[in-house]
């Protein structure tokens, strides 16, 4: 995939002419293999270099957005098949199907719903993003009412699933500026399909029945050039389409299988009509690969476990979740409540406020910025420590909300009251457990 | 031409370890690819689900999770028949949280005689759940171990300070063990290396990687059990080849979105299948990232996860 400094370096003019703002040709090549800089800064590249060097230094799968402005999405781009190699980029935006048949009310209903849900969680707000306008009518004035509505009434990305050119211009004349995804190309429409979404300047989805059909058509497609594409292998189950994806993104990452460096498109909601199952299938192929995955019904209690496990597969390695910096009150609290001390890493607060919750005991949680470090990470990394605790402590505001000065301290950090007791005057140090599990006790025994 | 997938450089395989005895003994592992990769090597035992019994009548649960076994929670033999003539658990798990110091604190024996009981009213293979208290453990596992010798239970959590009385009794009874680590590829060979020095045989352990829900911080124990699997399987690393256990249903069923009624979180939807999806989502999140045994609670949610796997691997 990524080529050398001297592999570029060959295809550069080497005049060392510095009119991209670096002395050499070779000093440009080595910027451009690190990253720091793009092809476009050389005026003088010859057409055919600048193609070989785009192709080459192209990410194996391509990022597709769909969408415009705050109704984006972006999918595709992974570079890795597991989360720890380095991490996973996008993630699968979530689309539910509407579909020009429900009648006027309903529709209304489903876009109120696709509105309301909308959950905050460890600084990130979640959500579906997308919605699949579906034309099944056989009407094309229906079609073009649903897409005015939605266009109107929600704040989605969208996906025309129409496959009559006729129907489908009509409805990019109302859309095509929101950049919707078109699905879909099928081996017996794929040159009007193409040459819609290249009029329209729209990504396209295509369809087939198998991966032999879908590398075909996509060699076909990206071959006259069209490249914004999204890959339905057309699996009619689990197991298939749980195989269809694997290999795709194998092909792709390890093979540079140039038809399959796309994001991918998925439909468990065809797979199953119970809505439990459809949820536990989109949750294995959001882990295994899918790049969009189209939900068939618009359910609460589905969509939740799916946007928390979604968050979760596609956190950074590298950068664990962190929880804002602030007061939280559990159980509503008053001036007389116990006051405990935390670190922002996401995973220790959820522990702890579940297991508070749970005491039933009214608290104030106080959560100390440390980066997103765990509470002995953070102290060996010296934020979280007498000097800059007690910092925290004065001025997040807890000494307005209590009339008592009672801090309890993580066990772990046990060796670090003496000091705060210093640091913070008129406060007195308490020693709280080592282990979450054991907060409802301790709590209960408070006081 | 036709497409062919682009293979993975396999060499190791997981051990198989035999649970329980008699014709309702179990196989769990044997495989020599990663999990649902039957299309490129071998799998001779499906993974496996263990259905929860708890000791004592279990608090705080919602009662959606409570509902089904309305009528047993406060008799742990019962329960474990119900799970497997209702509901037709494989094994079951008891998990022995009156036990707890910080709790009933109940003893040793009274852990034992419990283990007898639940061990006499079912045929399949009894897993037994501590509460993660060393010293407590220590006591009550080894007590369970000389009490019912050659059932081959599986016990655990066994962790690096508590690890040596509760294998010498286990070895010495023919029981298996659930070698406990928390989250960390390292930590978890450490300890198998430590049970191989004391003598315990690698197709009697069963890695326990700490587990939590989605939501809760899955992806750190997805990721480690990812990489216990990889190294097992391609890097021919023989001291994590042992098959993985995940305690996941008590992680997603003491959650807030778990608990929370409809009523008070509409945004949530219906409190019972939100409930199903929290266990059943967190379970097959863990099945992918190599989980081998994994402990469930909710028969509708179990139903589910063991009808995908049968999916899958068919």
């Amino acid at each position: 995939m990524a080529l050398s400094g001297i592999e570029i370096f060959k295809l550069l003019p080497k005049t060392n002419c510095g009119d991209c703002g670096v002395p050499t040709c070779l000093a440009f090549a080595m910027s451009i293999a690190a990253g720091r800089a793009g092809l476009d800064k050389c005026p003088h590249l010859s057409s055919e270099a600048r193609s070989r060097l785009e192709e080459a230094s192209a990410p194996p799968i391509r990022p597709v957005t769909i969408g415009t402005g705050e109704r984006s999405v972006k999918t595709g781009g992974e570079t890795v098949m597991f989360r720890h190699e380095k991490r996973f980029e996008n993630p699968p935006p979530l689309a539910f199907m509407i579909s020009d048949t429900m009648n006027e009310t309903k529709i209304r209903q489903q876009f109120e719903l696709f509105g309301s849900l909308r959950y905050e969680r460890a600084g990130n707000s979640l959500k579906a993003e997308m919605l699949a306008l579906k034309y099944e009518s056989g009407q094309a004035d229906k079609y073009l009412s649903l897409i005015e509505n939605a266009i109107n009434n929600t704040d989605a990305a969208f996906i025309l699933v129409c496959s009559e050119p006729a129907v489908l211009e009509k409805a990019l004349e109302a859309s095509a500026s929101l950049r919707p995804l078109i699905y879909a190309a099928t081996r017996d429409n794929s040159g009007e399909m193409v040459d819609i979404a290249r009029k329209y300047n729209c990504p396209l989805a295509i369809k087939a029945q198998n991966l032999d059909e879908l590398s075909e058509l996509a060699e076909t497609i990206t071959a006259s050039g069209f490249k914004d594409l999204v890959l339905d292998s057309g699996a009619q189950t689990i197991k298939q389409a749980f195989f269809d994806q694997v290999a795709i993104r194998r092909s792709a990452l390890n093979k540079k299988y140039r038809s399959f460096g796309f994001p991918t498109i998925v439909f468990p909601g065809e797979m199953t009509k119970d809505p439990l199952k459809e949820t536990v299938y989109a949750s294995i192929l959001i882990a295994k690969y899918a790049g969009l995955v189209v939900l068939g019904k618009i359910l609460p209690e589905t969509i939740f476990p799916l946007l928390v496990e979604r968050m979760n597969i596609f956190t950074d390695p590298q950068r664990p979740l962190a929880t804002k910096e602030g007061i939280y009150e559990i159980n509503g609290p008053d001036e007389n409540s116990p006051v405990l001390l935390t670190s922002n890493f996401s995973l220790t607060y959820f522990l702890l406020t579940g297991e508070i919750e749970s005491s039933r005991v009214p608290s104030y949680l106080l959560v100390k910025d440390t980066e997103g470090l765990s509470i002995m990470t953070a102290w060996a990394a010296g934020k979280f420590s007498a000097d800059n605790i007690s910092q925290f402590i004065k001025k997040c505001g807890i000494e307005d909300k209590i009339t008592h000065r009672k801090l309890i301290i993580p066990g772990y950090v046990d060796f670090e009251s003496a000091g705060l007791e210093e640091e913070l005057e008129g406060w007195e140090i308490l020693i709280g457990p080592r282990e979450a599990a054991h907060l409802p006790a301790y709590l209960k025994n408070w006081g | 031409m036709p497409f062919e997938i682009p293979g993975v450089k396999y060499n190791g395989k997981i051990s198989q370890a035999e649970l329980g005895t008699g014709r309702q003994a179990v196989q769990v592992g044997g495989q020599d690819c990663f999990t649902f990769h039957q299309f490129e090597g071998s799998a001779p035992n499906l993974p496996k689900i263990a259905m929860e019994v708890y000791d004592c009548p279990p608090e705080g649960w919602p009662e959606a999770a409570k509902a089904p076994f309305e009528d047993v929670l406060d008799d742990p033999a019962g329960w474990a028949r119900k799970c497997v003539s209702e509901y037709g658990a494989e094994m079951v798990c008891l998990q022995l949280a009156s036990t707890d110091p910080n709790g009933l604190d109940r003893s040793a024996e009274d852990a034992a005689r419990v283990v007898r009981e639940v061990t006499e009213a079912v045929d399949v293979p009894v897993i037994i759940w501590g509460t993660a208290n060393q010293e407590k453990d220590a006591q009550v596992l080894e007590a369970i171990a000389n009490t019912c010798p050659g059932k081959r239970l599986t016990i655990g959590p066994v962790e690096e300070k508590n690890y040596k009385t509760i294998a010498a009794a286990a070895k010495e009874n023919g029981h298996l063990l659930i070698a406990s680590s928390p989250i960390d590829i390292n930590l978890a060979k450490q300890l198998n290396i430590l049970l191989a020095n004391a003598g315990t045989e690698a197709n009697d352990i069963l890695i326990d990687p700490t587990v939590s829900s989605i939501g809760y911080g899955i992806e750190y124990c997805y990721s480690v059990m990812e990489r216990i699997r990889i190294a097992a399987l391609t890097q021919q690393d023989d001291k994590l080849q042992m098959p993985i256990i995940c305690n996941v249903a008590r992680e997603a069923w003491k959650t807030k979105e778990a608990k929370i009624p409809a009523s008070d979180a509409p945004e949530l939807g219906d409190t019972e299948k939100r409930g199903i999806l929290l266990e059943a989502v967190s379970a097959m999140v863990l099945l992918l990232a190599g989980g081998d045994i994994i402990v469930m609670r909710h028969p509708r949610a179990i139903g589910l996860v063991r009808e995908i796997i049968g999916e899958l691997a068919g």
